[in-house]
């Protein structure tokens, strides 16, 4: 186990450390100390390692994550392992705005609640948040799923692409182009991998799915009279 | 003149309304007909008091001019002296603007990359992503992070010689984009992760950061990921440039980009695009303002664009305190965009060379704006990007003629004492002395 104290080494030191790190390390255990709400903890790391930061993040911890293993015990702030590539980043507390902005792939889990904008923009990464997300959350989601265990706030889903969204509880409204969607056996499927991986005992049939209705997908540009 | 040819009294000619002109009476039709704003690339098209409204002094009795043609007159420029561990050094301060794969071709991305590096300057991915064959090709790549964060990821960001991030544009400062999906091509969707032939909707703002305040935190976060390495320029359109520009260094830029509303697009409203922004002259000295009040005058470099087409603009932006320039409408002329050799072609769609602007559309006949293989198979990279270099040296060459003329050894040295207005207007925005007066509308101590 690797100890690292943010307070005393810096955030300079600490990101150093963590980016000399590759798949071949065998420094495979980091626990990062007194963190006071510190931004950029753990950005952009590329190696398969276990990184626990143990307290409370500022901004974008976890940022463009690559491979690693993020487990904040603590909350964070806004954006939360935002275009994240791959890798899992598991928050025990709550999240602030933007949680998994714009992620390409890997899996987020909050444990607590997210702000507005929980998965703005992500483009394949799975979001498991055991309790609520705030307003525009999945606002123009191009892939990946979202699963939100409690309520969903105003403008869900608004202007989506392709992506997945599962909530159990209320939808405060739906945002434009978004709407329920059938619940098929393979969706089912794909939940329930979801909740397992998330590390939450729920069924997947008190869900329901929402995603696009396709109808903003094409704007009429004929012009040409 | 006003006599009828027939037989009784005179009367008056037709007069056209100059308010309702046959332009504006003819989108007043085509809106009513479709029911759909007008939609085109390029940058603002109306008159607009630009660089021709300057002149330079020159060398007299006063100023004493070097030799045209033999004695030294530098050309460098580095950029990202600020916090950037690897600052870019350029041979000469005409940058190539960003301009997206998507809305562009894969291979004049390719060009705009030869042309650059023969020059000795940089070029700027877009919103899309990098391509390989733009890293391969570019020496110098400016890599940008916009709203939409298409085929952003951490392993082109580190390959990236710097970060552009791309806060507004001069063609619709406060505005996204959209790539239609015409030109959605199987390439195209996977780099941004949709549907091949979808729109795709480029956001007007940030999904992860809301202001200058969030602006400096996400700067941190992008320089830990880089590992302080490269240079981060913030880019701005044209809107407040005094606050825009002290914000900017506020927040940490090493670079500030600055774009006019002659900067071109690859599509948006005709509407947005002429009646949002501000002009880039309007705009220079004002950011030039900001960063000598915060001394960073140099420290900071600022980048110009919006319309600069000759070497004579580049001296013009240089002399009124910019670091550099970008040019992007003009390096795809130079590609071959809107040649009158295809203008058979134009014409079939309606238009003629020189004025085509559906660039959104990808049946661009040169073979630059289009995703269709038939249409970019037209386009020579190797040809481009040699015919890209030879107007960078033109541009640079005139810059330097000018520089000279003026007793400068270096364009950087152009001043604006070497600049007269021959426009009020010119004058006011600029604060360059109306020719003949020393005399500019708002200057200090005058009464008007």
């Amino acid at each position: 186990m690797q100890e690292f104290d943010l307070e005393a080494e810096g955030l300079r030191a600490l990101n150093s450390a963590l980016h000399a790190q590759n798949n071949d390390t065998n420094q495979t255990a980091w626990e990062i100390l007194n963190p006071k709400g510190s931004h950029a903890i753990a950005v952009g790391l590329d190696a398969p390692i276990d990184v626990t930061v143990k307290g409370s993040t500022g901004y974008y911890c976890g940022g463009m994550n690559q491979q690693a293993n993020i487990h904040v015990a603590g909350s964070v702030g806004p954006g939360v392992a935002e275009n994240m590539m791959s890798g899992t980043v598991v928050i025990d507390g709550d999240a602030s705005q933007y949680a998994g902005a714009t992620g390409h792939g890997g899996t987020l889990v909050i444990k607590g609640n997210a702000s507005s904008r929980c998965g703005i923009s992500m483009k394949g990464i799975d979001i498991i948040v055991h309790g609520n997300v705030g307003h525009m959350s999945a606002f123009m989601a191009q892939s990946g799923n979202l699963v939100v265990c409690g309520d969903a706030g105003d403008a869900l889903g608004d202007s989506i692409y392709e992506a997945r969204l599962f909530v159990r509880g209320s939808v405060k409204s739906l945002g434009a182009d978004c709407i329920e969607k059938e619940m098929r056996p393979e969706h089912l499927a794909i939940l329930a991998d979801l909740l397992d991986r998330g590390g939450v005992d729920a069924d997947p049939s008190e869900f329901k799915r929402y995603g696009s209705a396709r109808k903003l997908y094409n704007f009429n540009i004929d012009n040409a009279y | 003149m006003t006599q009828n040819k027939t037989d009784g009294p005179p009367r008056t000619v037709p007069i056209q309304s100059a308010t309702f002109s046959g332009s504006v009476n003819a989108e007043i039709r085509r809106a009513a007909a479709t029911g759909i704003y007008d939609i085109r690339g390029g940058g603002a098209k109306r008159k607009l008091p630009h660089f021709d409204d300057l002149l330079f002094l020159g060398a007299s009795m006063s100023r004493y001019p070097l030799e045209g043609y033999r004695e030294k007159c530098e050309t460098s420029v580095t950029l990202g002296t600020r916090y950037a561990a690897k600052p870019i050094e350029l041979d000469i301060p005409i940058t190539i603007a960003g301009m997206s794969f998507g809305a562009l071709s894969g291979p004049a991305k390719e060009a705009l990359g030869r042309g650059a590096t023969l020059a000795g300057t940089s070029t700027t991915t877009g919103d899309g992503g990098m391509t390989v064959e733009e890293r391969g090709h570019s020496n110098k790549l400016v890599y940008q992070y916009l709203p939409s964060r298409y085929g952003m990821n951490p392993n082109d960001l580190r390959k990236a010689d710097a970060i552009e991030i791309v806060v507004g544009q001069g063609a619709k400062p406060g505005g996204g984009g959209m790539l239609l999906g015409q030109k959605i091509s199987d390439r195209v969707a996977e780099m941004r992760n949709l549907p091949k032939g979808i729109d795709q909707r480029s956001a007007c703002r940030h999904p992860d950061w809301t202001g200058p305040d969030d602006l400096e935190i996400k700067i941190l976060e992008l320089r830990e990921i880089t590992n302080w390495q490269v240079p981060i320029y913030i880019k701005v359109g044209g809107a407040r440039p005094y606050f825009d520009t002290t914000l900017a260094i506020k927040a940490g830029a090493d670079v500030v980009v600055l774009d006019g509303m002659q900067g071109g697009t690859a599509a948006t409203q005709d509407v947005f695009i002429e009646h949002v922004g501000q002009p880039i002259l309007a705009c220079i000295r004002e950011a030039v303002r900001a960063l000598q009040d915060l001394g960073m005058h140099r420290e900071v470099q600022l980048i110009v664009s919006g319309g600069v087409r000759t070497g004579a603009d580049v001296a013009k932006c240089m002399a009124l305190g910019a670091d550099a320039v970008a040019i992007g409408t003009a390096a795809l002329i130079a590609l071959g965009d809107n040649d009158p050799r295809w203008e058979d072609e134009y014409q079939k769609l309606g238009t003629t060379a020189g004025a085509y602007d559906d660039w959104h559309e990808g049946q661009d006949p040169a073979g630059i704006t289009t995703q269709d293989p038939d249409l970019m198979a037209r386009f020579d990279p190797i040809e481009g990007g040699r015919r890209l270099n030879n107007y960078l040296k033109v541009m640079t060459l005139e810059a330097q003629t000018i520089a000279r003329a003026c007793g400068k050894n270096h364009l950087h040295n152009l001043e604006p004492e070497d600049l007269c207005a021959i426009t009020m207007e010119a004058a006011a925005m600029a604060r360059i002395p109306l020719a003949g007066t020393d005399w500019y509308p708002g200057k200090p101590g005058t009464s008007y």
